[in-house]
């Protein structure tokens, strides 16, 4: 047994396939982002080597905090978000009819294209013939904004998509993980006495800690490297207004060809998303410690 | 207060019911009422992109948006299939998602095999290695890849993609698969080992037709992503003749960015094989969407 299952040669047969794609796609570009960031590189011509200038150029370009702004307020958004997901779940796995009809209604928009979403909601924006702008003149609004056009309300248009795009899918986690719920131990707590909102808050809620977590991470990283719904309905605009990290490293490498410049940032960002993820564990980590 | 007292009274009860008062009740309906104003919401938008796929010009800017349409025209997804190339970028989506899925899904199985069933000294780094994976954000590769193509000839081709799907996949894929396979009996295997089947045989012909239920999860979660992908097609391909749907249909809206019911027939188009597998597929989906999400 022992001997065939430890076989060399099949396991490198196995594993080196998906190994070699894995590092030769994945891991190589990393190191590879990291080394393109310490060049000036229009991604055609000579590489020259100018050390941290990228990254300090980076520091003091306001337009690169703005984006790195954008994003983190995403990120608060989304994360923030997470509360009323969790509570919708509860309700949803409370025992109550059609809940899995519910939840499957909800994921819907989570299977789309983000392309397709962009194209729709940028209809559904459509300063006069849109959903939202029709809706508001029905109720007798008379001059409604056009909200991608305007700088200081294009950014919380835009998180609505990103909230209808995965609200589901979180529900769907959450959902998931309190159907997990042995019985019994509401069951304990209901003849102890405890109303529904204690159950939930000091039963339910706690056991999922480690399912919240991953949602957090999830929220948080995923807003940091978020792109493609912004990209297609706004492009970064008006202005910037809109831009978001990724969409300002895409634009930086293959808009402008600044290819040394574009790697920096996404050096950062792969460095953000790495140091956060990180930090949530950790943070959470003693947080449990201490509860038990 | 009430219910707390119920509770006190039912306390030697074994098993208690929820006990339906008029306060339970009323509270049901406004949940109900909430839950629904939410799932309206969320498909809303969808049914609004069907109604004005069926419309004309016309009828999109001097009618309620609200409003149904008068006589469906369906000749708006007939006109759209046969210009602009969306039958040719339907056919790349179906092309480069089957590929992409059979490679990741039988890479990621045999990984999965040789880390849970096999024996290595390196199996817990190597599993770690694919497991970080899962947080690497795309961008940060996307300038070394795109010079990794080009210096291949690979820039502009299907393989391109393809291969990039696989990569960015392979650990989300391991991870939902490595959660079944630690529930699978090695009895089989070992009886199999003893009758001196070969490991090969032993993969394809015992475990592999025993992880099916886990595969097709992992297969339909693998097609909504790549189905749905952008910014590497976006990225790695130029000519129109490999272009997949989400990007095609971005160029074609982009040149009638004035015909809406062009529009709406286009973007239904690229979501209709989605919902449909959605349809059929659901609890496969949903399942495969939860574990894969939760284990981590």
């Amino acid at each position: 047994m022992n001997k065939v299952m430890s076989n060399k040669t099949v396991i490198a047969l196995y594993v080196l396939p998906a190994l070699l794609v894995l590092i030769a796609l994945i891991y190589v570009p990393i190191l590879m982002t990291g080394y393109y960031g310490l060049m000036k590189w229009d991604g055609i011509g000579e590489m020259t080597f100018i050390g941290l200038e990228n990254y300090t150029k980076l520091m003091k370009d306001a337009m690169f905090w703005d984006s790195a702004y954008h994003s983190f307020l995403l990120a608060i958004f989304s994360t923030v978000s997470l509360i009323g997901y969790l509570i919708i779940s509860l309700i949803l796995a409370s025992k109550i009819k059609g809940a899995n009809l519910l939840r499957k209604i909800y994921l819907i928009p989570m299977l789309l294209s983000s392309v397709a979403i962009a194209q729709l909601w940028l209809k559904v924006y459509h300063p006069s013939n849109g959903l939202v702008n029709s809706l508001l003149m029905t109720f007798g609004v008379d001059n409604p904004p056009a909200w991608l056009a305007e700088p200081n309300l294009v950014l919380q248009a835009l998180f609505v998509p990103i909230i209808w795009q995965y609200a589901g899918f979180y529900i769907l986690i959450y959902y998931a993980a309190l159907k997990n719920i042995p019985d019994s131990l509401v069951e304990a707590a209901k003849i102890d006495g405890a109303n529904p909102l204690q159950i939930a808050w000091k039963i339910k809620v706690p056991l999922i800690a480690g399912v919240i977590k991953v949602t957090i991470v999830l929220a948080i990283v995923g807003s940091l490297k978020y792109f493609d719904l912004i990209y297609v309905m706004t492009g970064g605009g008006p202005n910037g207004s809109s831009e978001v990290m990724a969409s300002y490293m895409y634009q930086k490498a293959f808009g402008t060809y600044d290819f040394g410049y574009g790697s920096s940032i996404g050096f950062f960002l792969l460095i953000i998303c790495l140091v956060i993820t990180w930090l949530i564990r950790k943070l959470t980590a003693t947080k449990e410690e201490l509860q038990y | 207060m009430e219910f707390k007292t119920n509770q006190q009274l039912n306390k030697n009860l074994p098993i208690q019911k929820e006990k339906h008062t008029l306060f339970s009740r009323l509270g049901k309906t406004v949940l109900y009422i909430i839950l629904g104003i939410i799932a309206v919401l969320q498909i809303y938008p969808l049914i609004w992109l069907l109604f004005f796929s069926l419309k004309g010009d016309a009828e999109i800017f001097s009618n309620s948006p609200f409003a149904l349409p008068e006589s469906p025209k369906w000749e708006n997804y007939t006109t759209v299939w046969n210009q602009g190339n969306i039958d040719l970028y339907f056919f790349n989506s179906v092309l480069v998602t089957v590929v992409a899925v059979v490679l990741t899904v039988l890479l990621a199985s045999f990984v999965t095999f040789a880390i849970t069933r096999m024996q290595w000294k390196l199996s817990k780094l190597v599993l770690g290695l694919f497991m970080i994976g899962i947080m690497i954000p795309v961008h940060s590769t996307l300038i070394p890849l795109f010079q990794f193509f080009l210096g291949l000839n690979l820039i502009d081709h299907p393989l391109a993609i393809i291969l990039t799907y696989t990569a960015f996949n392979l650990p989300l894929t391991i991870m939902i698969l490595l959660g079944f396979y630690h529930t699978l009996p090695r009895e089989v295997e070992e009886a199999a080992v003893m009758d001196g089947c070969s490991i090969h045989r032993i993969f394809f012909q015992i475990t592999l037709p025993m992880t099916t239920p886990v595969i097709s999860t992992t297969v339909i979660i693998n097609m909504i992503y790549n189905w749905n992908e952008f910014v590497f097609v976006n990225t790695f391909i130029s000519s129109d003749k490999y272009k997949t749907l989400t990007v095609g249909i971005q160029n074609f809206i982009g040149q009638y960015a004035t015909d809406w019911g062009a529009i709406g027939a286009t973007l239904m188009i690229s979501i209709i094989p989605i919902l449909i597998a959605f349809f059929f597929l659901s609890n496969r989906i949903v399942e495969g969407i939860a574990a894969g999400s939760v284990k981590g």
